[in-house]
């Protein structure tokens, strides 16, 4: 074939790094060609974001090569990577806040300064190239999520790139936003960019890539053809051992209502409406699930719950006793517990710098008489959680920030749960996750469900809130628009009432 | 009485305003820089001594800014490519400067004959007013604009440069976005440590001048010791009450330059309060902006986002 004659856009031979004693890639090979989508697939840990950060120059490779159009390429700066003609999109977006579109696409660019008018001309020529929507003067701080990634897009675009890396982009999108992306991804192929996505969502995979390379504890498994494997397969590959992927459904048992939530009204600090007079409730042993596009109150309604702001108006009543006024330690001492998992997961709940053992006494601490603490009972239970929650680290007391993701949040979700509450606030306990890990979270709440444990599962895939949730409540802009029953509402129903378009209260009203 | 009390707020308003430019640049990079005082008392001992030997203005001024670069480089070692803490880098600086400055201090005046350090006439005839034919002579707006030492015009002119650089440059710009995201700035192909190095040292250079406006003008070309003393802790705080911006940070100065002065120019009789008082009244108000200043920080006051976080591109 002409296209084996032609040489890879990029190509790592045995690229190796380690982070101290950690191996993050061991002799890992990967290839793409212009004009091809390859999906960089694999396990939390298993290196995709290291291996990236070294064909993107953030990272030097301890030993391997890398060639780029076949001749081999010395990478070690985001500099060298750009003048390669290699653009990363990194998952943490890498942008000045404060700045307009513009003018963290042209940051760092070495020719001279365009006048604004030519710049943003130029600009949306590269935009109209590509099916890309943009405004040039916004500042980002003002933008949404799926905005930021676009100027993130344009940025490595305009200098260039030929060949471009996507790390995770569409774990903060809505299933709309996602098709928009791949319909530009594809466009890209098509003028002949090389696309490299990193993603660990299967059906993504399938639907946007042509080869698919797996990656399992820092090495290359296997590169497979995209229309010759499934889900399965692909599964396996990365996983490395068969695995069932169901989410159980447990019938609820004797449903209650442990906490109701009536008339509640939030403002952000800067007195815009968070939460506008929303009411619901909460049942023992049923999972409730909220749907909406990142922003629209979710952590507004975490907050609020846990004791951290005020609402303006409306109450919370958990077993008819008023949460509205009480101190966040008087709540937890009623049995609400709270994981919530931020965009940078390490911001809300856990303290990064200390290690297991210091952040479970965190919360256990007042137990102990005196003015000492013991560690012993801590240190029980951090072992406890390595054991049964399979986390991977050097120590209890290392250092949580030196963890993957993925460990990071199980141990946050597992000592909320050790806690043994009534009610369980999870927010995006999978955000980022792989498979794997992701199923043993969804286990721990069926878990607690089936104790009894009233579980808020706030997410973001609606395939897995119409999987594991009982009903599923819509948030779209503070205003609930809609509580649905999980097991009859539709994907593309639930989509609709994300963007506040389709009303649709099934089940309970109000 | 009014005139001269401005005219006075801007004479002694100048030296803040080298500090409050300096350490604008250090913090738009991201660097809190708490060793201006050092960085001045540097600048001020090798402006003056500089001068005192060679008898050459142009030398002393160079001097001066050759030190605080010097002086900021330290800063820049440590806190850039090692990374060590940047408040007790930067409080080490100033007690190293202050010290250093006075020890070479009391060195020269053991070795002179008379036991005093007096600039020569050729240096202090460059530190009166400059005349401006035509102008300078105007009734009021003469004295208020065109009758003050080549320092106060050099410190305007830097300011608006400083503002300029930072705010319409392409370097401004990329300079800016290191301070806000080291590591969005580093993806965007600018050279992190290159920037915050530039503009480490070329604050500490500013400083470096306004300690020479210290020691040479304020005393009237008499070395003594501790003549910072305690201007570049102001401009810490001016910086933050100038919002970052160097052309606010004029109105800054020659506010703080008026409040110095303040005890001279009070009516007598009218107020009686102690003179200890209005000798205390800069570092109030100093205490009322830093409070004001961490007030307003919800309304975005342009504070650099990564000020104080040492940045390390691998960090995990």
């Amino acid at each position: 074939m002409a296209e084996q004659q032609t040489p890879y856009a990029i190509e790592c031979r045995e690229l190796t790094k380690t982070f101290g004693s950690v191996v993050a890639n061991d002799r890992v090979n990967l290839s793409v060609r212009r004009g091809e989508i390859l999906a960089l697939l694999g396990e939390n840990g298993s290196g995709k974001t290291t291996l990236m950060n070294m064909l993107s120059g953030i990272y030097h490779p301890d030993s391997g090569e890398i060639l780029v159009d076949g001749r081999p390429a010395v990478i070690s700066s985001p500099i060298d990577a750009m003048g390669l003609g290699i653009g990363m999109i990194h998952q943490h977006f890498k942008l000045v806040e404060v700045f307009s579109a513009m003018d963290n696409i042209v940051l760092g660019t070495p020719e001279r300064l365009l006048p604004p008018k030519q710049l943003r001309e130029k600009i949306l020529s590269i935009c109209g190239s590509f099916g890309l929507e943009i405004e040039p003067e916004k500042p980002v701080c003002e933008m949404s999520v799926s905005e930021k990634q676009t100027v993130e897009i344009i940025k490595v675009l305009y200098r260039g790139a030929q060949i471009l890396i996507l790390d995770e982009p569409t774990a903060v999108l809505t299933p709309q936003e996602t098709d928009r992306l791949f319909a530009i991804l594809r466009r890209m192929k098509e003028q002949g960019c090389a696309v490299i996505i990193i993603t660990h969502k299967l059906n993504e995979v399938l639907s946007i890539s042509d080869r698919v390379t797996i990656l399992r504890k820092g090495r290359s498994i296997d590169t497979v053809m995209t229309a010759q494997t499934s889900q399965k397969a692909l599964t396996e590959l990365m996983v490395g051992r068969p695995v069932v992927l169901e989410i159980g459904r447990p019938e609820p048992e004797h449903p209650n209502t442990i906490l109701k939530v009536v008339d509640l009204t939030v403002k952000k600090p800067d007195g815009s409406i968070a939460l506008n007079d929303i009411s619901f409730q909460i049942r023992t042993g049923e999972i409730l699930g909220v749907a909406g596009v990142a922003g629209s109150g979710q952590k507004e309604l975490c907050e609020t719950i846990a004791g951290l702001t005020l609402p303006d108006k409306g109450a919370i009543l958990y077993h008819k006793e008023n949460l509205v006024g009480k101190s966040p330690a008087e709540i937890i001492r009623l049995g609400v517990s709270m994981s919530f998992v931020p965009e940078d997961r390490l911001g809300m709940g856990l303290v990064a710098s200390m290690g297991m053992v210091d952040n479970m006494l965190l919360k256990s601490y007042r137990a102990g008489g005196g003015p000492f603490v013991d560690r012993r009972p801590a240190k029980e239970l951090a072992e406890a959680l390595v054991e049964k929650l399979s986390i991977v680290t050097p120590g209890v007391e290392t250092p949580v920030r030196l963890l993957s993701g993925g460990n990071v949040q199980k141990v946050l979700l597992g000592r909320e749960i050790e806690s043994e509450p009534n009610l369980l606030i999870t927010a995006y306990p999978v955000r980022g996750l792989d498979i794997n890990s992701s199923y043993t979270i969804y286990d721990l709440l069926n878990e607690q469900k089936k104790k009894g444990v009233a579980v808020m599962f706030i997410g973001e895939d609606l395939d897995v809130l119409l999987e594991l949730s009982d009903r599923i409540l819509v948030l779209c802009h503070g205003q609930i628009t809609g509580v649905a029953d999980a097991r009859s509402v539709t994907k593309e129903q639930l989509g609709l009432m994300m963007t506040g378009e389709f009303a649709g209260k099934e089940g309970e009203a109000s | 009485m009014l005139l001269k009390f401005l005219v006075a707020a801007i004479a002694v308003g100048t030296p803040l305003l080298f500090g409050t430019v300096g350490e604008i640049l250090n913090e738009r990079v991201g660097h809190l820089n708490l060793g201006v005082e050092g960085m001045m008392a540097i600048g001020a001992c090798a402006g003056f001594m500089a001068g005192y030997l060679t008898d050459s203005f142009a030398a002393a001024l160079i001097a001066a800014f050759l030190a605080g670069m010097l002086a900021a480089l330290i800063y820049a070692v440590l806190t850039v490519t090692f990374l060590a803490n940047q408040n007790v880098t930067g409080l080490a600086l100033t007690i190293f400067g202050e010290g250093l400055s006075n020890f070479i201090g009391v060195l020269m005046i053991s070795r002179s004959e008379t036991k005093t350090l007096k600039l020569p006439e050729t240096i202090t005839a460059h530190m009166r007013s400059v005349s401006i034919p035509g102008l300078s002579d105007l009734p009021a707006a003469g004295e208020l604009f065109f009758s003050y030492n080549l320092f106060v015009y050099l410190g305007i002119v830097i300011a608006l440069a400083a503002g300029y650089y930072l705010h319409r440059t392409k370097t401004g710009l990329n300079v800016r976005a290191v301070g806000e995201n080291p590591a969005a700035a580093d993806a965007a192909g600018i050279n992190v440590t290159r920037t915050k190095y530039v503009n480490i040292l070329l604050g500490g250079g500013i400083c470096g001048i306004g300690g020479a406006y210290c020691s040479m003008i304020i005393n009237s070309g008499v070395w003594i010791s501790d003549s910072v003393g305690g201007l570049g802790w102001i401009a810490v705080a001016l910086v933050i009450f100038a919002g970052w911006k160097p052309g606010a940070a004029i109105a800054g100065s020659f506010l703080f330059g008026g409040l110095r002065v303040l005890k001279y120019y009070v009516p007598k009789g009218v107020i009686e309060i102690p003179i200890a008082f209005y000798d205390m009244l800069p570092f109030l108000i100093t205490a009322l902006v830093l409070v004001l200043g961490s007030m307003k920080k919800s309304r975005g006051a342009q504070i650099p986002a990564s000020l104080g976080l040492n940045y390390f591109r691998e960090e995990r």
